[in-house]
């Protein structure tokens, strides 16, 4: 049978403010455990919650990001469980009515553009963790997470495999980021994602039975989750068994899913509005105060880089992977008034070449858009050839200084005069007078043999459209 | 000197005719004479006469706040740095707040001297302090008959002259209801008027601060202190702080005081109705005129009420857990039956009780019908307020429907105990401030309270209502017998 795969995503993203969510401690990461924990964090006898309006303000610059309706009143409520990273008991959640509701997101989808819905995005607060290394037998808790705000991100189940599920998120990845909302940093947890799984046949309306994966950190893990639980749920249904509504976690050393508790052990979370906090309300000048911080997004400057520098697609959708990129880009063009289509080139590939290679951002290039413009200016006006502004690019990503102290330095400027090439050139015939004579009696392979032997003399210095012009007609009979 | 009001004794300390630490020992001695009131659950006399000591210093220098020098005594549910706080709960009996509440601070900067933390039903929960882990409270009134409750450590403890005044706390009528049964002036102000930081919550939507004094005067002056708008408690209001000393005197003449006809119905105790009904009488001599109003909701109060409260409880007594704090089993085999065997060790009967109800009463497919209706039903208690205000100023009635009952006599019976807060509940369902003040006694000598319901932060006129009934009777003045 044919089966198709329904996948909904909930994602929750840290919000990079500078206090928690209701207190006024840091959330700075990786403190010793307990320093950035107050009594509002630990929970002690009486203490109060008071919202950080920032965070409204990050996940009001979401909604507006993603096309999505701005509550202008959400209510805080309280999920209540116990857990011993949980201080109060409860998490303060959105639950009814979410700050930001009904937005979109285009992803790419085998080269065609889809989009896939947002239910929500809802303010909440991080638990603290629990620490299971041996305590004296027994487990520690680190309460410096607790309370930093997370904004919770609901899919529609709108993603049909497993390479939409990560072509999903990180484009949401990647939006967070621009945004300047979340760090984006999934080892230390800041963007973590779970998955609801179902199948279905093919053609069937009705939603199949789903499963909920956990713990899955990181693009990859996310990919080879929900693929396993693709085949897990389709041998039950083929072997004549059924899924059940479970949560499962996710064992990444395995590579397999394991059930964490059914359906009838579901938490009943007992929701109900949070007395200690007036509903959020947001007035219409505060919205339009963080629309206004606004700047143009990923997709739309992605159009417009294909639009006024007519790149294709993907170079333009790689220049737009970040905000960082693009002002990289943007700056080289304008300073080199290099042909945007080299410029792009130049560094979606090779100076990304050396960014994957050192495992480095943009941000951290060694080689400045200054100095890519200035390398481009070199190339423009034959002071090097692409070969050799290769290696100059190589140079300067080893710290030997800007295109022209590496050229200068390296005496790698190109050869023009076309007295001395013609000397090169003399002096290459004189010494291969018996590869003259079969060339001449026709066999023109050797004309890459001559254009070598000037390189090689040359050093590749020798600007290679004069030393083919000049061996022409020098070879000539 | 014990019998002195809080006015006079500040008048009597900005005269240097006593000092704080003279007064403080006075006070702390008759605690531990009447101890057997078991009015506090802790006393500290060493850190009191430290506080005592600085504040005469100030005096000393003239830069003394309004209450330099005032020993007070404080509800055991409010955190004060480095005093044990126990809320009347085992869960909590090596718990010592590491930080102040934020009216403990502000009483600190006027001055005022901590006597020591007084004793309360559990988690606030009850109506004659017998649910404190640390003993019932006996009435001064009465050894035999309880204080009332929550608050019965801080009505035992004025009522018998063992502080000037006290903090209370008042979440369905802990303030008023053992003002009431203990012959004092109570104060509840308006949700959101004092501050609750710091205060351990009850039921976050209903719990407010206020004073339990001997006269309306020294309410007031309390109140200035207490009442303010606190950044770190976003429930409380942002709305001026009149000087409720200054209105004390206004003319009540052509004061419109309506009766709730609800009020006055069956369950009101045929002695308690006739010092009402006197009390009111006496008000038509000062120049009010009485209206009839109707409350046609109020007897759906205390359903509504035992729904939210132990609602809003269950999920604020879960940070109880063993885990950071507190009282935690001994014996357990992981950390389930750590968490089980603490709280069921670490809680009494009434607080399980609650949370058990406010545990179903949220649970899913429960909570349209229990939660949501009572929030339904507590706006129009809120909305019969609304709708009686339109024709009258104030509304009085009794505070409780009985006097002081029997030590014992209802501690079996959880809904007979409910029903002894039947008047007071849907003032705090409503956010309404409310008053109890002495009117009068019953044939045993025991104290019978007045309710006064004022409008939205109209604690002023209350205040001023309650001062010129006193300039005119004396019931406030009397002193239980054996504590003269």
């Amino acid at each position: 049978m044919d089966w198709e795969t329904v996948i909904g995503l909930e994602v929750h993203t840290q919000l990079l403010t500078r206090s928690k969510a209701f207190s006024g401690a840091s959330t700075k990461y990786g403190a010793e455990p307990n320093t950035q924990a107050c009594a509002v964090d630990i929970a002690l006898p009486g203490v109060l919650p008071v919202f950080n309006q920032e965070a409204a303000r990050m996940a009001v610059k979401f909604g507006l990001a993603i096309g999505a309706q701005i509550n202008h009143r959400s209510v805080f409520a309280r999920k209540n469980y116990f857990y011993p990273d949980l201080p109060k008991g409860y998490q303060i959640s959105q639950y009814e009515l979410p700050i930001v509701s009904q937005g979109r997101l285009t992803i790419d989808a085998d080269g065609a553009e889809k989009v896939i819905g947002i239910t929500r995005a809802h303010l909440e607060e991080d638990a603290g963790k629990s620490l299971h290394e041996d305590f004296r037998g027994m487990t520690g808790i680190d309460l410096n997470r607790a309370g930093t705000p997370l904004l919770e991100i609901v899919s529609e189940p709108d993603l049909r495999s497993s390479k939409e599920a990560v072509a999903y998120l990180k484009k949401l990845h990647q939006l967070v980021v621009w945004l300047g909302i979340c760090d984006g940093n999934m080892q230390e947890g800041s963007f973590r994602c779970d998955a609801n799984v179902s199948i279905r046949p093919k053609g069937q309306a009705k939603f199949g039975t789903r499963a909920e994966l956990k713990n899955i950190n990181s693009f990859r893990f996310v990919e080879k989750a929900i693929e396993y639980e693709i085949e897990r749920q389709i041998d039950l249904l083929e072997g004549g068994g059924t899924v059940v509504q479970e949560t499962r976690l996710y064992d990444s050393d395995q590579d397999v899913t394991r059930s964490m508790r059914s359906k009838e052990e579901a938490m009943d979370y007992r929701y109900f509005p949070d007395p200690d906090l007036p509903p959020l309300v947001l007035d219409d000048a505060l919205i339009e105060g963080v629309r206004a911080t606004l700047t143009e997004l990923p997709d739309a400057k992605r159009v417009r880089f294909m639009r006024e520098y007519s790149l294709n697609r993907y170079d333009a959708g790689v220049l737009t992977s970040s905000r960082e990129m693009a002002d990289y880009f943007e700056k080289v063009v304008s300073e080199s008034r290099a042909e945007p289509k080299i410029a792009a080139n130049w560094i979606a590939v090779e100076l990304s070449g050396f960014l994957n290679r050192d495992n480095k951002d943009i941000t951290h290039s060694p080689v400045t858009a200054t100095m890519m413009a200035g390398l481009l200016k070199r190339l423009a006006d034959n002071t090097v050839s692409g070969k050799i502004a290769k290696d100059v690019l190589a140079a300067m990503w080893g710290g030997e200084g800007d295109a022209d102290t590496v050229i200068d330095k390296r005496g790698l400027k190109q050869i023009t005069d076309t007295g001395a090439i013609d000397k090169v050139i003399d002096d290459i015939i004189a010494k291969n007078s018996k590869q003259l004579e079969q060339y001449r009696a026709g066999k023109e392979a050797l004309f890459g043999y001559f254009v070598g032997q000037v390189m090689k003399a040359t050093q590749g210095k020798a600007n290679p459209a004069q030393v083919n012009e000049l061996l022409r007609k020098k070879l000539s009979p | 000197m014990f019998d002195k009001t809080v006015v006079e004794l500040a008048r009597a300390l900005s005269r240097r005719e006593i000092s704080s630490v003279e007064l403080t020992r006075l006070f702390l001695e008759r605690i531990n004479k009447y101890r057997d009131l078991n009015a506090f659950i802790t006393v500290d006399p060493e850190r009191s006469l430290a506080q005592a000591k600085a504040a005469d210093d100030r005096i000393g220098k003239g830069e003394a706040g309004v209450l330099a020098g005032i020993p007070l005594a404080q509800k055991d549910i409010f955190c004060a740095d480095g005093w044990r706080t126990t809320c009347g709960s085992k869960i909590l009996s090596n718990f010592v707040a590491p930080y102040d509440a934020t009216i403990i601070k502000k009483f600190n900067r006027a001055g005022a001297v901590c006597l020591g933390k007084t004793n309360m039903d559990e988690f606030a929960m009850g109506s004659s302090n017998e649910t404190s882990y640390y003993g019932g409270v006996k009435n001064p009134w009465d050894t035999a008959t309880v204080p009332g409750g929550s608050s019965g450590g801080s009505a035992a403890a004025v009522a018998a002259r063992l502080s000037p005044a006290a903090t209370g706390t008042d979440t369905g009528g802990s303030i008023r209801q053992p003002s009431a049964l203990t012959n004092l002036t109570g104060l509840k102000p308006s949700y959101g008027r004092v501050s609750r930081f710091g205060m351990i919550a009850f039921a976050s939507s209903l719990d407010q601060g206020g004073p339990m004094c001997r006269t309306a005067e020294d309410a007031a002056l309390l109140l200035n202190v207490m009442a303010g708008f606190d950044a770190r408690d976003s429930t409380s209001v942002e709305a001026p702080v009149p000087d409720y000393t200054q209105s004390l005197d206004g003319d009540i003449k052509g004061l419109r005081i309506g009766l709730p006809k609800e009020y006055f119905g069956e369950g009101l105790n045929s002695e308690v109705a006739k010092v009402i009904e006197t009390a009111i009488t006496e008000y038509k001599k000062l120049g009010a005129q009485v209206v009839e109003v109707s409350l046609p909701n109020s007897q759906l109060a205390i359903p509504c009420y035992y729904v939210l409260a132990p609602a809003e409880a269950s999920s604020n007594l879960s940070r109880f857990d063993g885990v950071r704090y507190g009282y935690r089993a001994k014996d357990y085999s992981d950390l389930l039956d750590m968490y089980c065997k603490t709280r069921a060790e670490g809680f009494g009967a009434e607080v399980k009780r609650r949370i058990m109800i406010g545990t179903y009463a949220l649970s899913a497919g429960y909570y349209d019908a229990y939660y949501l209706k009572a929030q339904k039903l507590r706006r129009l208690i809120a909305e019969d307020f609304h709708k009686a205000f339109e024709s009258c100023d104030v509304i009085m009635g009794p505070t409780s429907p009985t006097t002081a009952f029997k030590i014992g006599e209802k501690s079996d019976d959880p809904v007979a105990m409910y029903l002894s807060d039947i008047y007071t509940i849907s003032v705090n369902l409503a956010g309404l401030p409310g008053m109890s003040i002495p009117a009068g006694f019953d044939a045993k000598g025991l104290p019978v309270g007045l309710q006064l319901i004022g409008t939205y932060f109209d604690e002023a006129r209350l205040l001023n209502i309650a001062h010129r009934y006193q300039q005119v009777t004396e019931w406030h003045r009397r002193i239980p017998k054996g504590f003269e």
